[in-house]
């Protein structure tokens, strides 16, 4: 089974804050990691592997630094990377980053499976993974949280709901997205690190994938961001006093409304 | 790509100071910029000088952008129930019809759906497209995005909403990709720009920390996903009148490649934190797994429900449908008793609109204080356990 899975660098959201003099986002010590839960689909795509056979390629659209995070998949079982970079995709919402996967995967040949995370947590839209399979003519099945069966032309899983889980057959070739409950990435070995040191990353850009310049980049997207703010401040510190004792008094007074 | 015209830069960093990516920066008296720039534009805007444009990014823009007219609610509905986000939709949507003048259309999917048409007038809708079959009993993404994608196609609605769930987020961004619509994710406000009638879609960004606003300058529809729990709903009017299109439906809307083998409501999801009026939310402050038994215990004394903050379920201790916050559900209960929650913003941003929030926490720091109506410092241990008791004395008289 021949998996290919896409990955994102995205800086550590916890560390990530706005300053509110400037309006700017401080990344000072901010650290740039994959964004986790492609890290679940890197090892959901190479258990696959090992049970069925093929090849697993990691795709990532960014900058050249991103080359970091194709590394990191290869160290934990992927066997190459492919990165698309260009200029000309600055500014590409997720029609623009869709599309140009899309021309990525073509370019990559044949594939059976398609492995995303659900969402990247810097923009938090989960809309890359359908709409590369919207790009890509496949069907698509989002948030897997179990993959029950694997076969090479079908697969079996569960796929979470709000209120549970629904049991669902797709055949191949098929995209999927993934959520944290399907596995616990393994930790690089000493011989992945070595591998992945070893292993070039392949570089393509805009014209390598065969992308037309107005379907990439801020051109092609249909959204566009027209102002970025902080979140409005609720609230003010209210911080009850006396001991512990006549605190609690005081909140439930407070709260009495309610109970 | 961003230009910068060294002739006219003059090296005064306001560019610096409004870019919110900090993708610019002053390097030997001019503006250089770097690999994160979104385009955004705001720089251009800021220099005083003109020194900086965007050039090759004319937007291919769809000529007939005045045909496209009225607006479109996903009104969501499974296993013989409505979910209560559409209402919500309902409400926003009413707003924003009545400021653009035009119809407010819902679109209902399923089987058995009855008396629920009806149930969207009385709550706003102008006009119900009802596509009933047995065959959509279960939700799939290709039959619900076929059908969907062929109304839009057909009525040409200015913009479609639908709720941010776990179906309107799995299967809308398949219907704008293959629309070329421009689709924002998770908005928590939509309001209608005066000048020219766009929707401004705004949501929140890294984990919460920055708010932004989205606009689809060239191409409609405008499609958003809005979160549950944030909109208001449009008050119930029996006798509002509108009218009700069952949809023809064909075969390549009813068949799916990919095959729904059963549904299984799991049993703690049961408890629907967004159902509940009173939370009591647990975080790290715990300090382990047995800490959530004090959590139920303050919860069954107020009969509220459990909630969690995303560092504790990350860590196991409680399950994913607890999970408060950006990457969780969004809550708005009447009282949230956050206990040794720290208050990281991608948790506030689920939970900040409570009506009353009360948080408990040793450390004085912690920014859950900033956003708190009432706050306790103290040890979780010896705070929790008195409150129990004060709470129960209290219930009995």
């Amino acid at each position: 089974m021949n998996i290919v899975v896409c990955v994102k660098q995205v800086p550590d959201a916890k560390d990530v804050r706005l300053d509110p003099e400037t309006n700017t986002l401080a990344r000072e010590g901010v650290l740039s990691i994959m964004n986790p839960y492609d890290q679940h689909a890197v090892e959901e795509a190479v258990r696959l592997k090992e049970q069925l056979g093929g090849e697993v390629t990691v795709l990532s659209m960014g900058p050249p630094q991103a080359q970091d995070v194709l590394k990191q998949a290869i160290s934990c079982g992927a066997d190459r990377g492919v990165l698309v970079s260009d200029r000309a995709f600055a500014g590409a919402d997720t029609w623009a980053t869709s599309y140009t996967l899309a021309k990525a995967v073509k370019k990559l040949g044949s594939f059976d499976l398609i492995i995303c995370g659900k969402q990247a947590i810097d923009g938090d839209t989960a809309q890359v993974g359908p709409g590369l399979a919207v790009q890509l003519g496949i069907p698509f099945v989002t948030c897997v949280q179990k993959i029950r069966e694997a076969g090479e032309t079908e697969i079996i899983m569960e796929r979470m709901m709000d209120d549970g889980y629904d049991v669902i057959a797709a055949e191949c070739p098929l995209l999927l997205t993934v959520v944290k409950d399907i596995n616990e990435p393994r930790v690089p070995s000493l011989k992945g690190k070595l591998k992945a040191k070893k292993t070039e990353i392949m570089v393509f850009n805009a014209e390598d994938v065969g992308a037309d310049p107005a379907k990439i980049g801020l051109a092609g997207s249909p959204t566009q961001v027209v102002d970025v703010f902080p979140p409005p401040p609720r609230g003010e510190r209210a911080l009850l006093t006396g001991s512990i004792d006549e605190q609690v008094e005081q909140l439930v007074h407070k709260i009495a409304v309610y109970l | 790509m961003l230009i910068v015209d060294s002739d006219l830069c003059v090296g005064c960093g306001l560019c610096e100071e409004n870019c919110a990516f900090g993708a610019i920066e002053v390097v030997d008296g001019i503006a250089v910029v770097g690999e994160s720039c979104t385009l955004c534009g705001s720089c251009v805007d800021s220099c005083e000088v003109e020194a900086l444009s965007l050039e090759g990014v004319e937007k291919n823009v769809q000529v007939d952008l005045e045909s496209w007219s009225g607006i479109w609610v996903y009104c969501e509905y499974r296993a013989g129930k409505l979910a209560p986000v559409s209402l919500e939709l309902l409400g926003v949507g009413r707003k924003l019809a009545d400021t653009r003048g035009v119809e407010l259309s819902a679109v209902l999917i399923g089987t058995g759906t009855e008396d629920t048409a009806q149930e969207l007038i009385s709550h706003g809708a102008d006009k119900v497209y009802r596509a009933d079959n047995p065959a959509l009993e279960h939700f799939t993404d290709e039959c619900y995005g076929s059908i969907l994608t062929t109304l839009i196609r057909e009525h040409q609605p200015e913009v479609v909403l639908a709720g941010a769930t776990a179906i309107g987020r799995s299967f809308i961004p398949g219907v704008a990709n293959t629309l070329g619509a421009g689709l924002t994710a998770d908005c928590t406000q939509l309001e209608i720009r005066h000048d020219d009638g766009a929707l401004l879609q705004t949501r929140p960004a890294f984990g919460g920390n920055i708010m932004a606003t989205i606009v689809c300058p060239g191409s409609r529809p405008q499609m958003a996903t809005v979160r549950p729990k944030v909109m208001q709903e449009f008050e119930f009017d029996a006798a509002r009148q509108g009218s009700v299109v069952d949809v023809v439906l064909d075969e390549t809307m009813l068949s799916s490649k990919v095959r729904v083998l059963e549904s299984v409501v799991a049993e703690n999801y049961d408890v629907n934190i967004q159902d509940s009026d009173i939370l009591i939310g647990g975080g790290r402050g715990l300090d382990s797994e047995k800490g959530f038994d004090l959590i139920r215990e303050l919860a069954q004394s107020l009969d509220g429900a459990v909630s969690a903050s995303r560092a504790v379920v990350d860590a196991g201790w409680i399950g994913y449908p607890h999970q408060v916050g950006q990457t969780g559900k969004t809550v708005a209960p009447k009282l949230y008793i956050a206990c040794g929650i720290s208050g990281a913003i991608q948790h506030v941003a689920g939970m900040q609109s409570s009506e009353t929030i009360v948080a408990i926490n040793r450390d004085e720091n912690a920014p859950i204080f900033n956003v708190a109506d009432f706050g306790i410092v103290g040890d979780l241990y010896e705070v929790l356990p008195k409150l129990i008791s004060k709470i129960e004395g209290h219930r009995k008289i």
